[in-house]
């Protein structure tokens, strides 16, 4: 009896032992499958899809080069999916110049702050731009821009227009939504500049390759607030001394104002010099504060609650 | 031999070039068109051996159309002489192009200008200039006789002056010589090739 006992015990311990291990496996097995459920049904939401097709984008989002069954590219729209997480910029064209504001995106109290900027680069006398994506992505184009416009300016001897130095950039990126299977860049661009065919410009361009010429425009997390802001605020007769001011109040409602310092934030202005010589010139942290403290800014109302 | 030379006065250049294409001994045509139009507002005065001279200046010629539709802007005559003289320059130390030019425009910001660039890609912006042996007679003539600013008749007069030279002193100098004119309102035929 003893000895039958003791069998039915070990038996009993191996059933749990058995089912426990059975019934985690079929947990795990659901649980991601839950997981995936509606991680898919959260971005066919995002996405504004069918949550019927979700399934299929799942299907046709792999490669970069291939068509969805709605006619949509997905890599495309994910890479603008990650430049929505990236620091907002902002763009306005002003009476008399440009200027382009950017919020960094500082990740760490111990970060060394770099000694270029990572989001303002200047591509030539004449063009400067901002980003927003993946800055790795961002080094790349900008290069190729600055190439591209020193290659314009060794065969014609004068500096490239603005626009066909913006359609050469998006070139570019189309190549890498059409053909290579190699992912698109995740990098959306604000380009600021002058040129003698149609004086000061801006133009944004976003990872399918495909660009617009703007009077204000936003690129980044903040975009559609800022986007309301300029569409209601904007005017064109505003100067560059103007446009800083409201591009500060753009960013500050992106912003909580404990962090609207020079650190947060850059902004950079194209303009022409009474001598009729253009200047790039990004702002110090001295004038970025003063800048701040000039304007009038409302106070947010979760500050005055 | 080609004899090309180019002439600016005010607000417009004017370029000539002899019309007879030659082999050796053997006159092949006397009514070549030496005086291609880049666009509605630049001339190319070519001389050099004859499918380098139509080859190149095609090539550049169609290369500026191409800029023109791509991007909805003419380019300046000062840029299109800079491309013409990179192209040169690119070919120059592998397969050169033996063609000798005078580029004559005229634009908004710079008014009429006129260009000299040789067969080794070297560039400068003239007041007067002509290549080939014409360069050897010419040279002196116009240095005695151009003036700052000179009209259309003076001009004229003085491209006649010089295309009498050429007939009377140089051994192989065509007879009849074509002359074209930029201004701001295009280009203007005072004596085509054919005539």
């Amino acid at each position: 009896r003893k000895m039958r006992k003791a069998k039915r015990k070990t038996r009993r311990n191996m059933m749990t032992i058995w089912i426990r291990m059975m019934s985690m496996l079929i947990l795990d097995l659901l649980d991601r499958r839950i997981e995936l459920k509606v991680s898919r049904y959260r971005l066919a939401r995002a996405l504004h899809l069918p949550s019927k097709s979700s399934k299929m984008a799942r299907r046709y989002d792999a490669r970069t080069t291939t068509f969805s069954p709605e006619g949509r590219l997905y890599q495309v729209e994910y890479a603008m999916e990650a430049i929505s997480h990236a620091g907002t910029c902002v763009g306005l064209l002003g009476a008399d110049g440009v200027v382009l504001a950017a919020e960094k995106k500082v990740t760490s109290k111990l970060l060394e702050p770099l000694a270029q900027s990572e989001k303002m680069y200047r591509i030539d006398d004449h063009i400067g731009c901002a980003v927003a994506g993946i800055t790795s992505d961002a080094n790349i184009l900008v290069n190729y821009a600055r190439e591209t416009a020193q290659r314009y300016t060794f065969s014609y001897q004068e500096p490239e227009p603005v626009e066909q130095l913006v359609r050469t950039i998006c070139d570019l990126k189309q190549g890498y939504t059409q053909f290579g299977g190699q992912r698109p860049f995740g990098v959306s661009m604000l380009y600021a500049g002058w040129d003698k065919h149609f004086g000061f410009q801006l133009y944004q361009s976003d990872p399918s390759g495909n660009y617009g010429g703007w009077k204000a425009t936003s690129i980044g997390a903040g975009n559609a607030s800022a986007a309301s802001m300029l569409k209601s605020d904007y005017k064109p007769e505003l100067t560059v001394a103007e446009c800083l001011q409201f591009a500060v109040k753009i960013l500050a409602k992106t912003i909580d104002s404990s962090a609207l310092n020079h650190e947060r934030l850059e902004f950079a202005t194209l303009t022409k010099k009474g001598d009729g010589r253009l200047v790039w010139h990004m702002l110090s942290p001295q004038e970025i504060d003063d800048l701040i403290k000039r304007t009038p800014l409302e106070p947010k109302e979760d500050e005055n609650k | 031999m080609d004899s090309i030379f180019g002439i600016s006065g005010r607000d417009f250049v004017l370029l000539a070039a002899d019309t007879s294409q030659a082999r050796s001994i053997v006159v092949l045509k006397t009514d070549e068109d030496k005086i291609m139009k880049l666009d509605d507002h630049k001339l190319f005065a070519m001389a050099g051996e004859n499918g380098d001279r139509t080859a190149f200046c095609e090539y550049i010629q169609k290369n500026l159309h191409l800029y023109y539709y791509r991007n909805d802007l003419k380019l300046s005559t000062r840029a299109a002489a800079n491309y013409t003289r990179k192209e040169l320059a690119e070919a120059l130390r592998s397969d050169p192009y033996n063609v000798n030019l005078l580029l004559a425009g005229y634009d908004e910001e710079e008014g009429a200008s006129l260009y000299f660039i040789d067969y080794l890609s070297s560039m400068s912006k003239v007041p007067f200039g002509a290549h080939g042996y014409a360069g050897f007679f010419l040279s002196g003539l116009l240095d005695r006789y151009w003036q700052k600013d000179m009209d259309r008749e003076q001009v004229l007069a003085l491209a006649d002056r010089c295309i009498n030279e050429l007939r009377t002193r140089l051994l192989v100098a065509g007879n009849n010589f074509t002359i074209k004119i930029v201004d701001k309102d295009g280009i203007q035929v005072v004596k085509a090739a054919s005539s």
